[in-house]
């Protein structure tokens, strides 16, 4: 049985293929204008027998393939359990949302928290970000890992902090420090909202941001307890949704 | 109500009472859109729905006309906002209540003028419908009472009250006996302010069958509610809570009458197996601020995701109707006296302490065999998003899956939400 996972997310759409319970393949490709699209080309491989579906998009998928959904929030308790068998919490940082979920015994929610209704220190606001530095995103990361200095950045808001950012640009601050403060407050406020639901370690940072090296260098630091990255061992952080949402598409056995 | 009557033209009325038409017809039309859309897409409803439909479709026509004509013969209305003021008061008076608590978003532009821009949604809706001259209940209200329950509402009476003829009635803030006994006296002061508008005296004989009315109104939603605590359950969330909406502004006989049916079809259901939903689907409480018309976005959205609202532990709901006034009493100081101790014991967040709220919300979340609560605030409401968190712990001590929302009455955070309540009815 081939069971094929997407995550359907505002920035890109995930897919995993599942068989026998074990990843076979896996591609990520752009949301652009029509997600809904994006998707049915994996769709169209017609290589699964089970279509399920997560994230922001998993309404329309199941209009458009008539598949099962389930959110994200049980998609990547389920991804990032199997992954890291023993993990009590998530961290999903993605383009446009932060999830926090906290895992019982069996990988079961017990509980979780959404920032969902700002960009505020999602995929999206570092990029926005690291366009008003002038860097890319990979830039932007090393020279916040490299950088000896930091500035405190008090705007959370995507808007107020880009102006932040070019004021203190114009003002001759080092782009090496503002990039590293950047990193440090969004690392901060998460892990606040980590505490804030009782989140304890180890914990499955997972989620396109998991991909960027100072934000994972930040939360290990600021986190009181253990922090697993997909990326570091086999699977990629990013397919952590598909992943669990095939996985939750699994006959019950 | 007949049901030919769906063709008249009311625009002459509101003309009459000065609703701003294109105003009032848009408002109208995206209404009966979301009413179609939240209700009438619904499968396997209860017949004795078609009442309330009926009653929907004609909410500022049919309903308003009998407003106006028991105006006409020189009724007075008494226009309200929270059940700490008493309809059986009113009633026994030769008034009539209705409740104007407003439950959409409406002429915000207008309202932020004149008020703060975080005001809770419920105070700006119907300030809302005010400065926009689109409700008529609010143009048919001789007498509007306001009451000191939370403070945006003590400022909104203000500025209402250059408006409308606005009376406030100050309630206390404590349950201890000196604020019963100020509660007891505010109803005195309440009393002669109706008879000095109606021109009639409350006596014994009035009071005792006004008492009467409104318990056998809350008795026919008693029944209704205890139907819910069946599995499957016999009607959703979003159809008892409509009922409980339309609660306070039908008229009090027909709505019982028609009420009493809907709870004996309900009972008919629940010995048959019979529901709405499937057994297993996920069964919440919810908590919080009240849900005025035509508020439905909560239920809506959980009905939606496949959960199935069992209660409502809000002034839309349990603390509307699940206490009685005591009908023994034989003179007006009995019977007040028992108005007094059952208002008096209504567990509103404006209230401190208010440890009653929360032994009724897991007794409710137990009695309706709830797998989860949902805590609803309105934004900027300060007791009720307080209070929250002592909710939230006094569910967690049970072992009863608890969520807090915060919102409004927009439709930006509807897809937010939705993910979190399917987060949540995948959870418990
Ligand atoms: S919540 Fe409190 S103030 Fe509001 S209507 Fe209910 S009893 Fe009155
Ligand atoms: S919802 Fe809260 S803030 Fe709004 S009127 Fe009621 S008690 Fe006041």
């Amino acid at each position: 049985m081939r069971v094929l996972g997407l995550d359907i997310g505002s920035r890109s759409v995930d897919a995993v293929w599942l068989e026998e319970g074990r990843i076979v393949d896996s591609a990520v490709a752009d949301s652009g204008f029509d997600p809904a699209a994006a998707a049915r080309v994996f769709v169209e491989r017609g290589n699964h027998d089970v279509l399920i579906a997560t994230g922001y998009g998993r309404h329309t998928a199941r209009e458009s393939f008539a598949c099962d959904v389930v959110t994200e929030i049980k998609a990547y308790a389920a991804g990032a359990s199997v992954l890291f068998p023993g993990a009590a919490s998530v961290l999903d940082i993605g383009g446009q949302d932060t999830k926090v979920i906290t895992l019982g015994a069996t990988g079961k929610v017990t509980d979780f928290e959404m920032n969902d209704k700002c960009a505020a220190g999602t995929g999206k606001f570092l990029e926005v970000m690291a366009r008003a530095l002038g860097f890319t995103l990979e830039e932007m990361a090393a020279e916040a890992i490299a950088a000896s200095r930091t500035v405190a950045i008090t705007s959370m808001c995507t808007v107020f902090a880009e102006s932040e950012v070019t004021g203190l640009v114009h003002r001759g601050e080092s782009r090496s420090a503002i990039a590293r403060g950047l990193h440090e407050s969004i690392a901060k406020r998460t892990v606040s909202s980590l505490k804030r639901v009782g989140a304890v370690g180890p914990l499955v940072f997972a989620g396109g941001v998991a991909k960027n090296p100072a934000m994972v260098a930040l939360i290990r630091r600021e986190f009181p307890g253990d922090v697993l990255v997909p990326g570091e061992s086999e699977t990629d952080s990013q397919i952590v949704g598909a992943f669990g949402a095939a996985l939750c598409g699994l006959p019950v056995k | 109500m007949s049901e030919d009557s769906a063709v008249v033209d009311y625009h002459p009325m509101w003309e009459e009472l000065g609703i701003d038409l294109p105003t009032h017809d848009a408002l109208l039309s995206a209404v009966g859109q979301m009413y179609g859309d939240a209700f009438l897409t619904q499968e396997n409803r209860p017949a004795g729905m078609s009442y309330l439909d009926f009653v929907m479709s004609e909410v500022h026509g049919l309903r308003v006309k009998e407003l106006h004509d028991f105006r006409a013969t020189g009724g007075k209305i008494v226009g309200t906002f929270c059940l700490y003021v008493p309809e059986e008061i009113v009633r026994a008076a030769g008034a009539w209540c209705v409740g104007l608590c407003a439950g959409a978003e409406f002429g915000y532009d207008e309202v932020e003028r004149i008020m703060p821009r975080n005001t809770c949604a419920l105070i700006k809706s119907f300030m809302g419908f005010e400065l926009t001259n689109v409700c008529p209940y609010i143009k048919e209200s001789d007498l509007i009472v306001g009451e000191t329950t939370c403070d945006g509402k003590k400022k909104a009476y203000e500025l209402l009250g250059e408006m409308q003829n606005v009376y406030v009635m100050e309630l206390p803030q404590m349950k201890r006996p000196q604020d019963i006994a100020f509660y007891r006296a505010e109803l005195d002061d309440f009393r002669a302010k109706v008879e000095e508008l109606t021109g009639k005296a409350l006596t014994a004989e009035t009071l005792k069958a006004s008492i009467k009315e409104v318990n056998d109104k809350r008795r026919a939603l008693q029944r209704i509610a205890a139907t819910r605590a069946a599995s499957p359950a016999p009607i959703s969330g979003k159809d008892a809570l409509l009922a409980t909406q339309v609660a306070f502004y039908d008229d009090v006989p027909r709505y019982t009458q028609m009420m009493n049916a809907l709870a004996d079809e309900l009972e008919e259901r629940v010995a048959d197996g019979a529901g709405v939903a499937p057994a297993a689907a996920k069964r919440v409480l919810i908590t919080g601020t009240p849900m005025a018309l035509p508020n439905w976005k909560l239920h809506d959205i959980i009905e939606k995701s496949g959960g199935i609202v069992v209660g409502e532990e809000m002034c839309t709901g349990s603390r509307y109707y699940d206490t009685l006034v005591p009908e023994d009493g034989e003179t007006v100081e009995e019977m007040f006296d028992a108005l007094a101790a059952k208002y008096m014991d209504i567990n509103c967040a404006c209230f401190t302490p208010n440890q009653g709220r929360m032994d009724d919300i897991v007794r409710m979340a137990r009695e309706y065999n709830a797998d989860g609560v949902i805590d609803y605030a309105l934004n900027f409401c300060a007791t009720y998003q307080a209070e929250a968190f002592s909710v939230e712990k006094a569910l967690q001590q049970a072992g009863i899956p608890i969520m807090k929302i915060d919102t409004d009455y927009s439709a930006e955070d509807i897809g937010q939400l939705s993910t979190r309540v399917e987060a949540f009815l995948e959870m418990i």
